[in-house]
């Protein structure tokens, strides 16, 4: 079991599959609970411990198509909730960039959407779950009961214990279209100008830029749930069918990409949901594209007011590394609900690298020393490699959430920035 | 098809079918024997169905073959007339723990062929009157020939098909279709202790979908996935005098 960052981890030394939510834990240390694999690095991966497969927990337990309240298993995708409530007029609240995440996933690591600066992270719209802990108590939580073991598990990366179903609160929309608007920028100035208008007029605002331009460019995205038809996207998907040995992405066919992307005419209108918000979903194991040695995401989040955000895309431009997907997206005001959410004020930046060693290594620590002297952070939903300082000067929380951690439960990554052999 | 039954409603594979059923408004009766899971897995299709009357439990252990009738009647009360029955239920032995005694290969001869032919016994009577209705069980490519590493289940699922291929033949002039199903290697939690990946295990939302389709179809044997037709086609016909040689 694989991180999707394809990355180089030691196997688990069991993997479980609990028969029914009500099953106990199973009764032995390094514990941890897997769902969909989505997370790019080591959030997911239990070196040597026993992973508990959620996927088989994939059970609708209640639906209000009345009130919009979902309840289900905790290994269901989201997938499978869209395709049950979209026909009844909701939708996810908050979604991330595929839909092929599990509800447990999605809570673990508080995610986010292009619709934050609205609605927060998904975290907020959850209503309540029920956590195993391994002394064998079930608790239900929610931000009323067990209140604070509730905050410790939205964004607590799966270290709180077990997940077995969650409760969200649904988004009412008038059918499956988005209504979508795209504005080409050409500095980080223009960005900041179209992105301030876009985020008061839609529900959603992110933006693809090119991270190889000495200027910063790109193209902002906003959408908005609208009523009317739309065409079905076709069932079909491509499938990268194997992993060349080396990767494809470097800096000519990056640099032909960016340019010819840059330079595509802009859609204007109406768009089914999935490719306005799944737009690599359709695209099987694309992340094989970076080769044998995977690759890694580098996002982080930049504080307002800092010039930092200049200075990270500098600093990559002059690498000459660089991605085809580097996505920027402002996150509001609203408060994140978990200890170690990931999502505050500020610039989020996120960009994919092929894992080059040694070169890799030594732009991360020049990114990571920007992001550290403007007092951000980094997402460990997609990190396999930051340091522990970082961490613990990203996450002033992180005292706070230790006292909530369950004994038996562990991960690669917590290990790792623990500093836990 | 409008009212389906299914026995062993618990199993993955049959549960992925019912939840195909139940989003194309099929009435459904579910017979297992954990009546935890079988409620979990109830209130999932009720949720999917958008709707709680089309969907009833029953809790039997198909073992219990003198409860085959009560079930059957509490069936055809809550669907009224029988389109679809999918026989699911079985069990996977330890063939070593089977040789060492002789109760357990029987009990499992038992669950994997006794029940099932018990229970389509009966089925077929009731089809027969109504003609119509498609009859489906689960075998396995394990009947197809004996192994040593599995054959207390081999001879098992293999009274099923001679059992399913007598009853077609009885049932064709009613119009009553007689299906047995011939899955290969399926990553569910009968084989949870199996090393899975590679190319011939497949999931069970995989085998429910070509089980579906060939239910509505009317087809006698499915092979699922399909390669195993013809994976089976070379083993049935490797010489006997060869085949005993080889350590399968
Ligand atoms: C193409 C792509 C786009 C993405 N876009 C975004 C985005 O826009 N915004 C964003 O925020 N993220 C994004 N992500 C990251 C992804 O949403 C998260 O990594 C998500 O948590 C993955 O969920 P998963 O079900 O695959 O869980 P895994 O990756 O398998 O696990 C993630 C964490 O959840 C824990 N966990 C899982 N289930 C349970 C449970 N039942 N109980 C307790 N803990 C549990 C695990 O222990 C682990 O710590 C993206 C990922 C991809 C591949
Ligand atoms: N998986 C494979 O590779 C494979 C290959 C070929 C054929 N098959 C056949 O496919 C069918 C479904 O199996 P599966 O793969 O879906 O595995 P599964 O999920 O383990 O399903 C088997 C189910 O049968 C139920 N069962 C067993 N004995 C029973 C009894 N006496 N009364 C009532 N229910 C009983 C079990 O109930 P409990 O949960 O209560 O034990 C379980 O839910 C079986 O007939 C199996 O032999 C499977």
């Amino acid at each position: 079991m694989h991180c999707w960052g394809n990355l180089d981890f030691a196997a688990p030394r069991k993997i479980v599959r609990p028969v029914s939510r009500a099953a106990a834990l199973p009764s032995e240390p390094l514990l941890l609970a897997r769902g969909n694999g989505r997370s790019y690095g080591d959030v997911c991966v239990n070196s040597d411990g026993t992973l508990i497969d959620m996927r088989g927990l994939d059970r609708f337990i209640a639906f209000d198509a009345q009130q919009g309240v979902l309840r289900a298993e905790a290994g269901v995708l989201l997938a499978d909730i869209l395709a049950l409530i979209v026909p009844h007029g909701w939708f996810l609240p908050v979604t991330p960039g595929t839909r092929f995440i599990t509800l447990g996933g999605a809570i673990a690591n508080d995610v986010h959407g292009k619709n934050h600066h609205r609605e927060g992270t998904f975290g907020r719209h959850v209503r309540g779950f029920e956590l195993l802990r391994s002394d064998g108590q079930r608790l239900q939580c929610s931000p009323d009961d067990n209140a604070e073991l509730f905050a410790a598990t939205v964004g607590g990366l799966g270290l709180t214990g077990l997940m077995s179903w969650a409760e969200i609160s649904l988004r009412p929309i008038h059918g499956p279209a988005i209504y979508q608007r795209q504005q080409r920028f050409r500095s980080l100035h223009e960005f900041f100008e179209l992105n301030r208008q876009a985020e008061i007029e839609s529900e959603h605002a992110v933006a693809w830029i090119d991270c190889l331009s000495a200027n910063p460019r790109g193209i902002l995205i906003a959408g908005d749930h609208c009523a009317g038809e739309v065409s079905v996207p076709s069932k079909k998907t491509l499938r990268v069918p194997l992993t060349p040995p080396f990767s494809p992405v470097n800096r000519a066919t990056l640099g032909a990409f960016n340019q010819a992307y840059f330079h595509r005419p802009l859609a204007q209108g109406r768009v089914h949901y999935a490719p306005f918000f799944y737009p690599l979903d359709g695209i099987l194991d694309w992340n094989r594209l970076y080769g044998r040695a995977g690759f890694f995401q580098y996002q982080c989040v930049l504080p307002e007011g800092s010039d930092a955000l200049a200075e990270i895309l500098r600093v990559i431009a002059r690498s000459g590394e660089g991605s085809l997907l580097a996505v920027l997206k402002t996150f509001g005001t609203i408060t994140s609900p978990g200890l170690l959410s990931f999502p505050m004020p500020g610039a989020n930046l996120a960009l994919d690298f092929p894992h080059r060693g040694a070169t890799s290594s030594r732009l991360f620590e020049r990114l990571d020393a920007v992001v550290a002297a403007a007092g951000g952070r980094l997402y460990p939903a997609k990190d396999a490699r930051m340091p522990p300082a970082l961490f613990r000067s990203g996450y002033p929380a992180l005292e706070r959430f230790c006292k909530f951690v369950d004994p038996a439960f562990s991960s690669s990554f917590w290990r790792r920035v623990m500093e836990q052999s | 098809m409008k009212n389906i039954l299914v026995i062993g409603a618990t199993s993955a594979i049959a549960e992925h079918c019912a939840r195909r059923w139940a989003t194309r408004g099929t009435k459904l009766f579910l017979v297992g024997r954990n009546a935890e899971r079988l409620a979990m897995i109830a209130d999932d299709l009720r949720v999917r169905a958008g709707s709680a009357d089309c969907i009833a439990t029953f809790v039997l252990d198909a073992n219990a073959l003198a409860s085959h009738q009560p079930m059957l009647e509490a069936a055809l009360g809550f669907l009224g007339q029988l389109d679809g029955v999918l026989i699911a239920h079985g069990s996977l032995p330890d063939q070593q723990a089977c040789e060492a005694s002789v109760d357990m290969m029987l009990a499992e001869i038992a669950n994997n062929g006794v029940s099932v032919i018990a229970l389509a016994a009966r089925l077929a009577n009731v089809l027969e009157a109504q003609r119509s209705g498609c009859l489906a069980a689960i075998g396995s490519v394990a009947g197809d020939r004996g192994r040593q590493s599995n054959y207390t289940y081999g001879a098992a699922k293999a009274l099923v098909d001679r059992f399913f291929e007598g009853l077609r033949n009885r049932l064709a002039p009613a119009g009553v279709s007689v299906l047995l199903i011939k899955p290969g290697f399926v990553d569910t939690p009968m084989t949870a202790s199996f090393a899975k990946g590679g190319p011939l295990w497949a999931t069970p939302e995989r085998v429910a979908g070509e089980i579906v389709a060939a239910m509505d179809s009317g087809r006698q044997v499915l092979y699922t996935p399909w390669f195993w037709r013809w994976i089976m086609l070379i083993i049935r016909h490797i010489p006997e005098r060869i085949f005993m040689r080889m350590k399968l």
